[in-house]
């Protein structure tokens, strides 16, 4: 099934991408302001209300602001949330109410390029998140430029590990209440505990064992350690776990998706 | 539009017919909702599939147009092979749907190019071509609607033009009228009639035997996966149930004794008996001068009177 299923991914695919890029031209005004205000919030909650409390931060060796910790940490989650709730919520709705993709499947399409569109789209808003939080945390001073546009490059892997799982999840649902367990299970569970808000070395043992298969962890890793230059060669191992975990949702993500839709 | 040539026409394809389905087959687990049936739709004909609900209608166009797999059987659209060729034989048909499936994020105009993108078509051309779409559903003066404000009659008129959008060779419906107020339903039928005219190929299913009688050359009446009857629309009405139908409401046992008598085909639903019959007005004067006593009408016979015939009168589901 797998392999009859990579035959049938085009370039098509692009089409379906521009579709909901064309959705998202028409809204644009709405869909800008979470990722401009949420930074701003978490900046002035965190920085302003929690840095006293918290002082500075030892990370990697060195003494950073609290702000400073979680700020490309926040941009992480931002990823994450972007990817992750497109492909779960919205692409529910296209799916199963507005039966977008049925009639996606009547065209020269396959459910395969459909898929493979959506989870590219989960990549793009995670993109465009990152790229304007980029710009908001850059007037706090935060960003620090040229390394950290490395992060760029980081949202669309990321996009697609949480945009592949979402889909995953879109396969596997029986209502669209039911997103509520990934959400409390996986994606809450990950903002809070994956070294986005203090290092994960201050958990217990065990627990620090279970943050590392979070795929946040990496990302809010390796955004942190992009943004402030810190190029090791462990960053690998991090970057080739976000890999992996695309390299096994997306093709159960179209496996369950098929089972679903094609019958 | 009119200027066009449909492409029924530019078609390369020399066959003589433009679906060709042997021993179709489709299971659902244990279940068999289209059993090894064949039939052919040849080009430039409206052919109709017919049936009560969970007949096996949609699973079979379904097939047809690429988007359930086959479990046995051979399906070939324009000559070729529907689970090889697939998006070669989509690329050449329209299909509407019997769940409305318009984009609602999108307006009337932008539902139509964003259509014409999945099928590659240039973005000039595109316009172009939705713009005359509307032209033809008489929907030009709402093109920059949203879908939602659209009424139901509206909407499928909307969704015919996104099948049109490629200039298809075949189109399919999938019960096109169901849930339409019949000012609606006779739009759609101008139109059906219309692409008709200009030569493009037409399969269609519908439980509306007006709808059949009126648009296609030929049909199949199918129930519980199976083909039941094959045939023209008037030559069925002919073949299973003649040229009148006599009703007659509260029938008493002299009339039932008086039709066994005379072996006529007839029903009997108790409180009614349906009598059908050559053309006789002769056996109506009878009926209606010896045994009337409620209401007695005759009429013509129709595609209704084949179908509650052959598929019964109990309800479905």
């Amino acid at each position: 099934m797998i392999r009859t299923s990579a035959l049938r991914i085009s370039m098509r695919f692009i089409r379906v991408w521009q579709r909901n890029l064309w959705v998202y031209r028409k809204n644009w005004k709405i869909s800008f302001i979470p990722p401009f205000l949420e930074p701003l919030f978490y900046l002035i909650a965190f920085g302003v209300g929690m840095s006293s409390l918290v002082g500075n931060i030892r990370y990697q060796g060195t003494e950073i602001s609290y702000v400073s910790f979680i700020a490309p940490a926040l941009i992480g989650v931002s990823i994450m949330y972007n990817s992750f709730f497109e492909t779960t919520y919205a692409s529910f709705v296209r799916m199963y109410y507005q039966k977008t993709f049925d009639a996606m499947l009547a065209t020269p399409l396959s459910l395969e390029e459909v898929i493979t569109a959506e989870i590219v789209w989960g990549a793009t808003k995670s993109l465009i998140s990152a790229a304007i939080m980029m710009v908001v945390i850059s007037f706090f001073g935060l960003i620090r430029y040229p390394d950290g546009l490395l992060i760029l490059p980081l949202a669309v892997l990321g996009g697609i590990a949480f945009g592949s799982i979402g889909m995953f999840f879109t396969g596997i649902v029986n209502n669209i209440e039911m997103f509520n367990l990934p959400v409390f299970l996986f994606v809450t569970p990950m903002f809070l505990f994956s070294g986005t808000f203090f290092p994960i070395e201050n958990l217990p043992r065990w627990a620090q064992q279970v943050a590392l298969i979070f795929p946040l962890t990496h990302l809010a890793n390796l955004a942190r350690s992009f943004n402030y230059g810190q190029f090791r060669l462990s960053l690998l191992w991090e970057i080739g776990y976000l890999l992996l975990f695309s390299f096994i949702f997306f093709p159960l993500a179209i496996l369950k998706m098929h089972q679903r839709l094609i019958k | 539009m009119s200027t066009e040539r449909f492409p029924g026409t530019r078609s390369n394809f020399s066959g003589q017919y433009i679906v060709e389905a042997e021993k179709l087959l489709k299971k659902f687990g244990d279940f068999v909702a289209v059993n090894q049936i064949s039939f052919q739709v040849a080009i430039g004909e409206c052919f109709g599939i017919l049936g009560p609900n969970g007949a096996g209608k949609t699973t079979t166009i379904r097939m047809a147009y690429g988007f359930s797999p086959m479990s046995g059987g051979s399906l070939k659209v324009f000559g070729l092979d529907i689970s090889r060729d697939w998006r070669q034989i989509k690329s050449r048909i329209g299909v509407c749907q019997q769940e409305n499936s318009l984009d609602p994020d999108l307006t009337v105009l932008q539902n139509l190019e964003v259509f014409a993108r999945y099928f590659d078509i240039p973005q000039k051309e595109a316009r172009k071509k939705a713009m005359e779409l509307l032209a033809f559903i008489a929907l030009d003066h709402r093109r920059n609607a949203t879908v939602s404000e659209l009424s139901g009659g509206l909407m499928r008129r909307l969704v015919l033009a996104r099948a049109l959008i490629n200039n298809p060779d075949l189109l399919i419906l999938d019960e096109p009228t169901t849930g339409l107020d019949p000012q609606s339903r006779h739009q759609i039928w101008d139109r059906l009639e219309e692409l008709r005219g200009k030569g493009i190929s037409i399969l269609l299913t519908t439980h509306y035997m007006e709808e059949a009688s009126q648009l296609c050359d030929r049909l199949i009446i199918i129930d519980h996966g199976l083909i039941l009857v094959e045939g023209k629309p008037l030559e069925l009405i002919r073949q299973h149930v003649g040229r009148d139908v006599i009703e007659i409401d509260g029938p008493t046992h002299e009339l039932r004794a008086f039709i066994q008598d005379r072996q006529l085909s007839y029903e009997d639903l108790g409180h009614r008996l349906i009598v059908y019959c050559e053309d006789k007005s002769e056996l109506y004067q009878r009926i209606t001068r010896g045994f009337c006593k409620g209401s007695c009408v005759m009429r013509m016979a129709t595609l209704e009177d084949v179908f509650l015939k052959l598929t019964g009168r109990e309800l479905r589901e």
